[in-house]
């Protein structure tokens, strides 16, 4: 049978290289069960073993604070797996420890890589190898995950101490009161076999000393009489703990564990060449990146770099994918009978399914131009300066990514800025993070402001689009602000971070990070957007114009043709696609376009998604818009930039491109009910309102639940029309 | 020798943790990461708005906010 193994370690300790230098291509992602962290696991085959490999999230501790901590624990103790590799740091061995010996007082077979053997060489660090291994008692293998080294070697050792697992009982002291409250409850738990199947005794016994509210939680349900036997021991030390020592139980027992570890690198295990404070490369470059003048002109430098990285160098990309879907269109368009089916391949299922496919390259590029910073160690950096600014609004540093990605700099786009959360560690600014960041303007809302802007501010263009941007942030932080003080409250996620020393990402690293990534995308979203593209081409498109109508349009155009020179109704019906015509017959071809035009809109009026514009014509007045921008929005939900050709639809423009709306903007700033405050409203309400379904299914996907989906959909849009109304009502009354 | 609180330390300055007076999440949180009393650190540098700092531990790079370093009594060189 082949063996499990999980990898563990501190974040930034080499363990996703590891793993990708151990199970290479071999390998596939998934969740945990019911939490949004990623779950990576792989295959090991080498010197007659075969192993399969868990990646566990990196972890400092064990406790039950973090998801991924919760994580690393539940999956020790319900996969159980035959032996966990703990990726230690050398050049940071002290803190790493911390982690091992928290397996060890869990009792699973634990041996150790001893990672980036290579940095704390240059840093004047030399590791005792065989006296670090036997003064744990466990193998101890040096490797450098980046060049592979060590990993035959660490694997060999696992497949020989799997052969001959002998795990003795690890007790290290964490001083009398503790150690005689510990045994105390040992001999309770194991008398009743209390949680014994889960976990190992003594284990338990430390656990509810800690206070730790996963095995309290799980012990009060099983046996509620014992487990409070147990919390009043635990309370009673406690209390004498504070008492005599003014300090807790479990800041003893880490006190102990720190001890502990200090007093084996004592032992002759480490020696250092040089002082171990001293200034390494990174602190140096840390010296000028994060300076108080030049490290925010440096981050403001390489964030536009990477906005420009992603949204530019995919440009061609994104042009090939939308070349592909035009032409695969225009093939259907052309091979299959006049009708609903068409209409469905075109409109439903291309246009669908091109739309999702479209974000691919950006995801990808994003996801790359993301790895590079994380990897290289800057994200962090990033955070540690910002995070003054958007703690205020009850954020976190690492939240800005996402913002940019998001549109913070007008023209991105909120499907990777939504997934580029995914760095953020703090469940609850990570929440808030998500849902703010659709506020900002995405490439796609751009066509509409440019649309209103472009009829009614035509003198202030550049300011009113600066105005834009900044409403949009404004809006997302102040509504941040706003969520973190009601519904997603609670303090903020302690800070405490490690800034990683800079380093050089691996191609391998950042090639596997972002395809993994994108593939996710398209594997979880793609399946959700088709459908809903087809419930929205239906609403569109359903019940369709009723026959009496038709007819009356059809009868229109026989009209037109009986009444023109049969000389130009016959060149007409010979033309191509574009030939000179003459006057007769261009004449007739734009009047039986206007009657085309005309039936389009009649149609689109009467589709169901044309009824709830109309129904919703009496409440959206409040906000100055008719049934006409009504329409344009719920189409909006498809892709912000179909606001723009659905308005041209029911302006009975016919097909109106987005990328080039002149003639749209000459009929809105004409036609009646519109004026500048109506446009301001629009631009509004299309900062604010419901989040494109590519970004809502993101959301859902990103937060673990559909409730948050729906929640942005339907908290956004009511937000918007509020902002909306107060535009328009405030501005009539300054107006008038 | 003195004690002082964190927040209070200057840029470059070195001590000993001397007590971390912070229970929770954020007790752990802080004594996950090395500090612990009779840890040496040194304060590496401040955040552009002055918050968070940075400061070297055990041979790695660690930030904290200042209202976590409130929790931090450190004796002085």
């Amino acid at each position: 049978m082949d063996s499990a193994i999980a990898l563990a370690g501190n974040p930034n300790s080499g363990k996703t290289t590891l793993f990708n230098a151990l199970t290479g291509a071999r390998q596939h992602v998934g969740n945990y069960p019911g939490v949004t962290v990623e779950k990576k696991a792989g295959t090991y085959v080498g010197n007659g073993n075969r192993f399969n490999i868990v990646d566990l999230p990196g972890t400092y501790s064990l406790t039950a604070y973090s998801l991924e901590e919760v994580v690393a624990r539940d999956y020790l103790v319900n996969e159980k797996p035959d032996m966990v590799v703990d990726i230690v740091d050398a050049s940071s061995l002290e803190r790493n420890l911390y982690l091992t010996v928290q397996f060890m007082e869990m009792g699973v077979s634990v041996c150790i890589a001893l990672n980036m053997m290579d940095v704390a060489k240059t840093r004047g660090i030399e590791i005792d190898v065989d006296k670090l291994s036997e003064l744990l008692d466990l193998p101890v293998v040096p490797t450098v995950a980046r060049s592979g080294k060590g990993k035959k070697e660490l694997m060999a050792t696992v497949g020989k101490k799997l052969k001959d697992p002998d795990t003795g009982p690890f007790r290290i002291s964490y001083g009398d009161d503790i150690d005689n409250a510990l045994d105390t409850i040992e001999e309770k738990i194991r008398n009743n076999n209390f949680l014994t199947d889960t976990y190992q005794a003594r284990w338990t016994a430390l656990k509810y000393l800690e206070k730790d509210s996963q095995v309290l939680e799980l012990g009060q349900k099983t046996d509620p009489s014992l487990s409070k036997e147990i919390e009043q021991i635990a309370q009673s030390v406690s209390d004498h703990l504070s008492e005599t020592l003014d300090t807790y139980p479990e800041a003893m027992i880490a006190d102990y564990r720190y001890g502990y570890i200090k007093a084996i690198l004592k032992q002759g295990v480490v020696r250092h060449a040089q002082d171990r404070n001293r200034l390494q490369t990174s602190d140096r470059i840390d010296k000028v990146v994060t300076n108080r003048f030049l490290g925010p002109i440096i981050m403001i430098a390489v964030l536009m770099g990477l906005y420009h990285f992603t949204f530019s160098y995919s440009e061609m990309l994104v042009g090939w994918f939308e070349g592909f879907f035009e032409w695969l269109g225009g093939f259907a368009d052309a091979h299959l009978p006049e009708g609903l089916l068409k209409s469905l391949v075109v409109s439903g299922i291309i246009d669908g399914v091109g739309g999702v496919l479209g974000f691919v390259p950006l995801i990808m590029f994003m996801f790359f131009g993301i790895s590079i910073l994380e990897d290289s160690g800057y994200l962090a950096r990033v955070a540690y300066m910002l995070d003054r600014v958007f703690r205020f609004f009850g954020l976190h540093g690492s939240s800005v990514m996402a913002f940019i990605v998001s549109g913070g700099i007008a023209g991105g786009c909120a499907v990777p800025g939504v997934m580029a959360t995914r760095t953020l560690r703090s469940p609850k600014e990570r929440l808030a993070t998500l849902l703010t960041v659709p506020f900002m303007n995405c490439g796609a809302k751009l066509p509409v402001f440019a649309l209103l802007v472009a009829a009614f501010f035509a003198d202030n263009e550049a300011t009113i689009m600066v105005v834009i941007t900044l409403i949009a942030w404004l809006g997302a932080l102040l509504t941040a602000k706003l969520l973190r003080t009601t519904i997603i409250k609670g303090e903020s996620t302690p800070f405490v971070m490690e800034l990683p020393p800079y380093r050089l990402p691996t191609f391998k690293g950042l090639f596997i990070h972002t395809w993994e990534r994108t593939w996710q995308y398209i594997k979880k979203a793609g399946t959700v957007i088709l459908g809903i593209s087809i419930i929205l081409w239906a609403m569109m498109t359903f019940p369709g114009l009723p026959e009496k109508e038709t007819k009356l349009f059809e009868q229109k155009r026989e009209a037109l043709r009986a009444s023109a020179a049969s000389t130009a109704v016959e060149e007409l019906e010979a033309a191509d696609d574009n030939p000179e015509l003459s006057s007769a017959a261009a004449e007739l071809k734009s009047r039986l376009s206007a009657v085309d035009s005309g039936e389009a809109e009649a149609a689109l009026r009467s589709s169901i998604a044309g009824r709830i514009g109309t129904s919703l014509e009496r409440i959206t007045r409040l906000a100055g818009f008719d049934w006409r921008t009504n329409i344009a929005l719920v189409g909006g939900f498809a892709a912000k930039e179909v606001v723009v050709s659905t308005l041209g639809t029911a302006y009975s423009l016919g097909e109106v491109d987005p990328e080039d709306t002149a003639s749209l903007s000459e009929k809105l700033a004409k036609a009646p009910g519109w004026s500048p405050l109506t446009a301001m409203s629009l631009i509004i309400f299309t900062i604010f309102y419901a989040p494109c379904f590519v970004t809502v299914a993101c959301i859902s996907k990103e937060a673990g639940s559909w409730k948050w989906g729906a929640f942005s959909i339907i908290f956004n849009t009511a937000l918007a029309f509020g902002l909306s109304v107060a535009v328009f009502r405030i501005g009539s009354l300054l107006v008038n | 020798m003195s004690k002082m609180n964190m927040r209070q330390m200057a840029v470059d300055q070195a001590g000993t943790i001397s007590s971390v007076k912070a229970d929770g999440e954020l007790g752990r949180r802080i004594r996950d990461m090395g500090l612990v009393p009779g840890t040496e650190i040194k304060i590496q540098g401040r955040a552009p708005l002055n918050d968070p700092v940075s400061l070297r531990i055990m041979g790695f790079t660690l930030t904290l906010r200042n209202r976590e370093a409130d929790f931090i009594e450190v004796e002085v060189k």
